[in-house]
């Protein structure tokens, strides 16, 4: 077959150890041959660099970082998949991050980077084409990830044409669900990456790098350069993330009934239009940013104008990142019911470099336990969680990230952690020692988030399933698994090409091979079906190595309590479904 | 009208929203994927939350990068900013010091400059009409 491109350089791998501060680039084309690139070579080198049953926050967990064949040829391939052992549930850590990070690291000229050791300075690297540099960063331990950011900004070389990754308070400080936080807005968020590099002393890590991918091809390549684009800014599916973004669904899942809040106590919120997409977009959007090589633009910025002290005249201008996740979580979860109040904690939230979801939902489970009255203010150090009080939450938040006492110390270890110290393990919402994700619209979005090998809505889909599927009538658990597991299978190969899962409408199995075949590859749909149902079950295999089983998983209570759309989910039905998926993983095998 | 007469303008930067995907058809344009010959450059003000800036060659009817190249490789272009000639270029960066806006950046394997021609392609791949492609104003429409 012709290849488009006749001098690849994605499979060059760089190796890091910041023990010896030492690095080398090997060469794996075998590798990227096989599994294409993002998830399913950082798989790869997972199961390779990372040995059974180790402590996600020693020297030998390795962080590994790739890229995909599309990037930087075509537009929306713009995700980094980062892979690690997470601090948070002690098991497979992947993550996904947007921003300059992809497209920095391939034109740096790598297709991935493995980072292992730990140094014992803090130092941040900078990375760039051929050679990597250990700087210390002894001055920058403390900032917040936005000082740093600046910092290192003033300090290198490649403006626009390079990534920023750096951590906050939470991650020096090794809390379970810190979070990586690239270009100010974007993150390695969920399952603690951010920890991970806090425990390696590894500050900041910055990739730049200009270069070209010779493309042999020119009018096939231009020719369907063209036809994506054209789609990726045209086409009704992802206009919605352009215009009000993903925010757009607070208002219709409140709604329905699907929008948790006050910890899932409601399924919908009565001050939902206060912080909808529409009302932000109208009063508050400052600003919208894409991700390099990306067109759409879904990333949305608002305006908070304040008092920056008690004196007349002074005043401060913060620019804030908002999404729907974020305001579930930090939102309606906690009863916050005006823009105002949930921009103030989101920006504390950002300084400080951690999760915004795991934070939301630990918060929540703080509230409710403190009026069950099994912690008082001796734990909390005087503060009283209320719904909707942003400035406790803003002190809590702080708190954990300073891990200011063995209380806040055990909130940064997640909710189950907490929940079985201090009790209300039923109003919980922990799913394999994650916290839960914005959406309570049926069976599916839960059963999807229990049995998903990675930790988001966005793998599996559940809750579009529940939505097509109430519609239908009654769907059997497996029928509900054989969905989930053929949607989570084909997003194993979007996230090897790197492809973000928005774009997902436009990559089709078929285009993905034609675009594929352009770079040399030979893979038909069926075979990359093949593929993405191998890279699936070898995550699997290195979660069952790590211990975890479907067996022990606690279903959180609440989910049971608080009726969704379709009525209140039936426990059995989850159990039946996870039995299923269990023989379904175990036929795989083999 | 004369294609060559025709210029890249910045119509709006705060529309930006950063995507680049001017800066890689620029690179397309010269048969490169990626970014390396791209004439465009779009960063931060300090930060994303401050921003873009786009920085498009001016088209200078006088052009300063011209005026200090000691081999003349720089040769005026019809309606404004220059055309490189590059068998006369010897690479010795001068243009780039000249120009006050960092529109000009060194190729790095070819080691000479690159340098903006105003074809215009780049405008149709901005999403959200940054850019614009005009007609230069001819010398009478100047001196009115």
């Amino acid at each position: 077959m012709k290849k488009m491109l006749n001098k690849e350089s994605l499979d060059n791998v760089l190796y890091i150890n910041l023990s010896k501060k030492t690095f080398k680039i090997e060469k794996r084309t075998e590798l990227f041959e096989k599994y294409i690139g993002g998830t399913g070579v950082a798989t790869q080198l997972l199961l390779e660099e990372c040995p059974q049953g180790i402590d996600p926050l020693g020297a030998e967990n390795p962080i590994i970082f790739a890229v995909g064949p599309l990037t930087a040829l075509y537009p929306l391939a713009s995700k980094t998949v980062a892979m690690f052992k997470s601090p948070l549930t002690g098991n497979l850590g992947e993550s996904h991050c947007g921003g300059r990070s992809a497209v920095a690291i391939r034109m740096a000229g790598y297709g991935a980077i493995v980072i292992k050791g730990a140094s014992d300075i803090p130092l941040y690297l900078s990375i760039q084409s051929g050679k990597v540099l250990f700087r210390d960063a002894s001055l920058l331990w403390g900032l917040r990830t936005d000082s740093t950011g600046r910092i290192i900004r003033e300090n290198e070389t490649g403006a626009g044409l390079r990534t920023i990754m750096r951590i906050g308070r939470a991650g020096e400080n090794l809390v379970s669900y810190a979070s990586v936080a690239t270009e100010t807005y974007r993150h390695f968020g969920r399952l603690g990456l951010g920890a991970v590099f806090g425990a390696k002393k590894l500050k900041a890590i910055v990739v730049q790098g200009k270069s070209s991918l010779p493309v042999t091809d020119w009018k096939q390549y231009r020719k369907s350069y063209d036809e994506i684009y054209q789609q990726a800014v045209h086409s009704p599916v992802m206009k919605k993330y352009h215009d009000l973004g993903t925010a757009e669904n607070v208002f219709p899942l409140s709604a329905k009934g699907g929008l948790p809040t006050k910890n899932l106590q409601e399924a919908s919120f009565s001050n939902a239009q206060a912080i909808s997409g529409e009302n932000f977009a109208k009063n508050f959007l400052g600003r919208r940013l894409a991700c390099s090589h990306c067109p759409v633009g879904c990333i949305h910025i608002a305006a908070l104008r304040e008092p920056c002290t008690a004196e007349d005249y002074f005043y401060k201008t913060s620019m804030i990142s908002y999404d729907y996740e974020p305001i579930y979580a930090l939102g309606s979860l906690l009863g916050i019911s005006t823009p105002d109040a949930f921009l103030r904690l989101m920006d504390v939230v950002e300084a400080c470099g951690i999760d915004a979801m795991s934070a939301g939902v630990v918060l929540a489970w703080a509230t409710e336990t403190y009026a069950k009255g099994l912690i008082s203010p001796k734990e909390t150090l005087g503060i009283i969680p209320l719904w909707g009080d942003d400035s406790a939450y803003i002190a809590m938040v702080k708190n954990i990230a300073d891990r200011k006492n063995d209380f806040y110390k055990d909130l940064g270890r997640g909710v189950e952690q907490a929940a079985r110290i201090y009790g209300n393990i039923d109003g919980a919402l922990s799913f394999g020692k994650n916290e839960m994700p914005g959406y309570h619209t049926g069976a599916g979005t839960h059963i999807g988030t229990l049995i998903g090998m990675r930790h988001s809505h966005l793998d599996n889909a559940g809750y579009s399933i529940d939505q097509k599927m109430s519609a239908k009538g009654n769907v059997s658990p497996q029928q509900l698994v054989d969905a989930l597991l053929e949607e989570e299978r084909w997003r194993q190969i979007l996230s090897s090409l790197v492809v973000c899962f928005f774009a997902r409408g436009i990559y089709t199995p078929e285009l993905v091979s034609q675009l594929l075949a352009l770079s040399g590859l030979n893979m038909p749909p069926g075979k990359l079906n093949d593929i993405g149902r191998s890279i699936h079950l070898q995550k699997y295999l290195f979660k069952k190595r790590e211990g975890f089983s479907f067996d022990d998983m606690l279903i959180p209570r609440r989910i049971l309590e608080t009726p969704a759309p379709g009525g209140k989910i039936d426990e059995e039905y989850i159990r039946q479904a996870l039995v299923y998926i269990k023989t379904i993983l175990a036929s795989d095998n083999g | 009208m004369n294609a060559l007469k025709r210029k890249l303008t910045v119509v709006e930067t705060e529309r930006c929203v950063g995507c680049q995907s001017c800066m890689f058809a620029c690179s397309r344009r010269q048969g490169e994927a990626g970014l390396t010959n791209s004439c465009i450059a779009v960063r931060s003000i300090g930060g994303m939350e401050r921003g873009f800036t786009v920085v498009v060659c001016h088209a200078c009817e006088n052009p300063p990068c011209a005026n200090v190249c000691p081999t003349d490789a720089l040769k005026k272009r019809k309606g404004g900013g220059v055309l490189l000639q590059a068998d006369a270029c010897i690479g010795c960066g001068n243009c780039l010091k000249a120009c006050l806006i960092g529109a000009i950046e060194m190729d790095k394997t070819t080691m000479k400059p690159a340098i903006c021609i105003h074809c215009g392609y780049c405008v149709s791949f901005c999403p959200h009409n940054v850019l614009g492609y005009n007609r230069a104003k001819s010398d009478e429409e100047n001196a009115q």
